[in-house]
């Protein structure tokens, strides 16, 4: 019961973020002088085509560029009226990308989808690497395994990722026969879901998930090891051995229990450090995520698509962060019975 | 002849290649019988009685010996066997109790399921089997209810609870030995006394063999029949308890008895006299204090004081004696103008005789930076309390420089003086403070108070981080000091003993309240309060014939609500401190 309070509490909380971070994004995407449609006039005049110019101009009142910013805000999340209506983020409208000329939901349309699945695989990568590696380098610290695990996890956070890509799809092509570049075979692009487009999606995902998440193993690895060496001095793993509970349940029961905390609280920072990190990566290796596009809307002041893409990367973050707490709370009952205690 | 349950010869144990720190130790134990294994921080006692299950830190190395373990007909030797058998004799037949069972109990499971997990491993119970028997123990070692206990979490309870849990933990496989390593070094004296019964309790009920680990002379009296004294690795004396305690031979042992701290026989008590120039005046304070502990909890109010008054001579020490959680450092903190007191109450400081009364809950800036000149604070903690990257030096001349007292060598030259004040010598000026022993480093932190001539001084627990020899030599320090330049002091403590020496007034506190308050004589010769007859009784004396009395610990040691009914209040609504006769003080309804 107390759970569900606290679950709505922290969704409640997570809308309230969301709404500043949709603030902050807005204004930051307006800092630079200028906006993607005066650009184009102005570069529209300075060639001398003056029918494109109208139409500028059209575009500029169609989607509000031409009022005080925070009206524009506002029609944009879809809090205010706009030039169509009561029609923004809230109601479900992306927006138009003007770089793309086209609404926003279909530039990004499978590629979020994409994003969500090659970040989830990167995580999951990450976690079922650096959680065995991490007890075990701890466990065995101060021997050649611990030696060799944090040799291997340094070569991974010291190696540029898109050197490692390169790297990877070399050889991975050369003698496991692994595609390079794209995230499905060219043939199943649009094509409906079946299962051989499933097939080929999951044998593409196996370089990028390598490439992004290896530096975030590698990290999560050394923190790991860290929180158990720690652990591992406690009085309560003494008191443990005194049982006379043998080495190996002894660390799973009792310091990793305790070392799971940092490592589940990190759901929330993997996320975002994983989608900006993966915006080069998916450039490098071709990937359709929504990465590119981030760049290019970035790149040429295209305000809606990447309002909109900033946005879908917060979210992520918030969610992954709400996830954490949740766990948090299940796993460890001096956080769930905090006021009982006192 | 028994063939004794363990028997250890020629132990030496070391680190790396360092000096032992355990040397050529040998003791025996008998069936059914305790050992108390006494000495003081460094003594080795631990690393011996730990070596015993082989739970060693992994750089420590046995270098010799042999620990021969006896049951069932037959005797294998500890040290060497495989680490599969040790692991069937750990917690099932000798089992051990540790110092902090605040940390030492796993803070994520559950307590049914750390203790049950000893019946998992050793005995071939079914689940609802060992339950029960988890439960039967759990009611044995005095929890009221076992079925909510093996539910609960260790952070849910008390230390004396938490103390509880660890050993229905021990106890649960009815081992043949227990190994209590300072069982009740954290806990308070009442605690302890509760404790320590229960521990007697049940090795008179089972017929387990104990070794008790204690630097508490009155534990071992409590407790043992044989004693092992150890010092520096060495074993110093060794004997049963009432030869070993009643006249003791080696020049060591006889040394920690004259620094065990005692409360002294009093006759009745010469009237003191009193004068009315006050240096410090609490004034009906009280501190409630209110948590807010995430957003959608329920704020808590938590009383740390109520209606405190207190008042301090000039050239007097008053001690405040409780136990954790009754309020003490919070009137400590108040009387420093550290924390401001709920409105309505008072502090008054009178710096010198004549001079003008300064009201520290309500002091301007100006005025407080004159308040910390005249009073400083000694801390409990010397190895916390000392920065490590700061010279002698530099930390003694510090105050000196915010405050902007003095040249350069002038402030050196103070520095040096204060030094050898605290019996230390001005050439270690230029050394850092881990070069220093815990009884130097807390002479350091007085000299560092001092250096501001201060003219009173609030000591928090100043000795209870020492071992007893270094605790007796700080007492005699403050005191020498406070003649020497009339300081007066307010002494915050836990341990009557200590305060019986110092102290001219004593108020004794609990919850959050003072229930008793007179010098220390009269509270000593006619305690008249439940709760500080539970304290003096709690105290453990150096003489085998006088046990404590755990009927009249648990008496007073109760909740307020289970006082007999002269003193019994509940909450806050405690009855007022009545005079029951001049200069004594006790809360209750007349």
């Amino acid at each position: 019961m107390m759970f569900l309070r606290y679950a709505i509490y922290r969704f409640i909380t997570m809308l309230l973020t969301l709404w500043v971070v949709s603030i902050l994004i807005f204004v930051i995407i307006n800092l630079p002088p200028g906006d993607y449609l005066s650009n184009q006039i102005a570069e529209l005049r300075a060639t001398g085509q003056a029918e494109g110019v109208a139409k500028a101009e059209f575009l500029r009142t169609e989607y509000a560029l031409d009022r005080p910013i925070w009206e524009q805000y506002l029609i944009w999340v879809g809090m205010a009226p706009g030039p169509q209506g009561w029609y923004g983020l809230i109601q479900g409208n992306f927006g138009w990308s003007f770089e793309f000329d086209r609404p926003v939901s279909e530039v990004v349309g499978d590629a979020l989808w994409l994003t969500v699945l090659v970040n989830l695989a990167a995580v999951l990568f990450v976690y079922m690497v650096a959680l065995p590696l991490g007890v075990i380098a701890a466990a065995k610290s101060e021997t050649w395994v611990d030696y060799t695990a944090a040799f291997v996890g340094y070569l991974g956070l010291a190696t540029p990722n898109f050197l490692l890509a390169l790297m990877l799809f070399y050889y991975g092509n050369k003698y496991f026969d692994l595609p390079i570049g794209g995230l499905m075979a060219p043939e199943f692009e649009g094509a409906p879901m079946s299962w051989e487009k499933v097939r080929s999606i999951l044998v593409h995902l196996i370089v990028p998930t390598f490439v992004i998440g290896t530096s975030g193993a590698a990290a999560m690895m050394q923190r790991l090891r860290a929180n158990m060496l720690d652990e591992l001095s406690k009085p309560y793993v003494e008191t443990a051995k005194a049982k006379g509970l043998g080495p190996s349940k002894l660390l799973a029961k009792y310091p990793l229990r305790m070392a799971f905390n940092p490592f589940v609280a990190d759901i929330g920072n993997l996320l975002p450090a994983m989608v900006s990190g993966s915006v080069l990566v998916s450039v490098v290796l071709g990937l359709q995520t929504i990465g590119p596009s981030l760049l290019t809307a970035l790149k040429s002041q295209d305000q809606f698509l990447a309002g909109f893409v900033l946005m879908f990367v917060a979210l992520l973050t918030l969610i992954g962060t709400m996830i954490s707490d949740l766990l948090l709370v299940l796993l460890d009952p001096r956080i769930r019975y905090g006021a009982r205690g006192s | 002849m028994v063939t004794p349950l363990l028997d250890v010869r020629d132990l030496s144990i070391g680190f790396g290649s360092a000096d032992a720190v355990v040397r050529d130790v040998s003791f025996q134990v008998m069936p059914g019988e305790t050992l108390a294994l006494v000495g003081e921080s460094g003594s080795g006692k631990t690393i011996t009685c730990r070596s015993v299950l082989r739970i060693l830190p992994q750089t420590a190395q046995i270098r010799s010996g042999v620990i021969n373990y006896s049951a069932g007909g037959k005797t294998c030797n500890l040290l060497t066997e495989s680490r599969r058998t040790m692991r069937s004799i750990r917690g099932n037949q000798i089992s051990m109790i540790f110092q902090e069972p605040m940390r030492s109990l796993s803070p994520l499971h559950r307590l049914g399921d750390q203790v049950g997990e000893v019946l998992r491993l050793h005995r071939d119970m079914r689940p609802g089997e060992a339950k029960q028997t988890v439960l039967d123990t759990f009611e044995r070692v005095g929890f009221p209810d076992p079925t909510r206990v093996w539910r609960s979490y260790p952070f849910e309870m008390s230390g004396g609870m938490r103390q509880r849990a660890m050993i229905a933990m021990a106890m649960v496989a009815k081992p043949e030995l227990l190994i209590a390593d300072e069982p009740t070094t954290a806990l308070d004296v009442t605690t302890q006394a509760q404790v320590l019964g229960l521990i007697k309790e049940l090795q008179q009920e089972t017929g387990m063999a104990v070794i008790l680990v204690t630097h508490d002379l009155g534990v071992v009296a409590n407790m043992a029949e044989t004693v092992v004294v150890m010092n520096k690795g060495r074993v110093m004396e060794r004997g049963p308890a009432p030869a070993v305690l009643g006249s003791p031979a080696h020049g060591y042992t006889k040394k920690l008895f004259a620094a065990a701290p005692m409360i002294p026989e009093v006759a009745a008590p010469a009237r003191a006299e009193t004068s009315d120039d006050l240096i410090l005046d609490l004034r009906n304070v009280s501190k409630t204090y209110t948590m807010r502990a995430g957003g959608w909890r329920k704020p808590v109010t938590i009383t740390a004081c109520h209606e405190v008054n207190l008042s301090l001579q000039r050239g007097k020490t008053l001690a405040v004696v409780g136990e954790s959680g009754s309020g003490k450092t919070t009137c400590a903190r108040i009387a420093l103008g550290a924390e401001l007191p709920d409105p309505g109450g008072e502090v008054l400081f009178r710096p010198t005789k004549d001079a003008d009364q300064v009201k520290i809950n309500a002091m301007s800036q100006q005025e407080r930076v004159h308040f910390q000149r005249q009073a400083q604070m000694v801390f409990q903690d010397p190895y916390s309390s000392l920065s490590p990257r700061m010279r002698v030096q530099q930390a003694l001349t510090e105050p000196m420089e915010i405050h902007q007292l003095g040249t350069r060598a002038e402030r050196r030259e103070k520095a040096a003086e204060m030094l050898r004040w605290v019996g230390l010598d001005a050439s270690m000026l230029s050394r850092y403070p881990h070069a220093f022993s815990g009884g130097q480093r807390q002479r350091l932190s007085i000299a560092r108070a001092l250096t501001l001539d201060p003219v009173l001084l609030v000591c928090d627990e100043p000795t209870s981080a020492l071992d007893v020899s270094v605790q007796e030599q700080i007492l005699c320090l403050l005191e020498d000091i406070r003649d020497r330049v009339g300081l007066s002091y307010l002494f915050i403590s836990h341990d009557l003993a200590v305060v019986a020496r110092i102290a001219d007034e004593v108020a004794v506190m609990r919850q959050g309240v003072i229930v008793e308050q007179a010098p220390p004589d009269t509270l000593f010769y006619n305690p008249r309060h439940p709760y500080t007859c539970a304290l003096i009784a709690a105290q453990p004396e150096p003489d085998v014939n006088r046990p404590i009395d755990l009927g009249l610990v648990s008496q007073g040691a109760g909740k307020p609500s289970s006082w007999p009914e002269a003193f019994r209040f509940e909450g806050v609504a405690a009855p007022a401190l009545t005079e029951l006769e001049p200069g004594h003080k006790v809360r209750c309804h007349v």
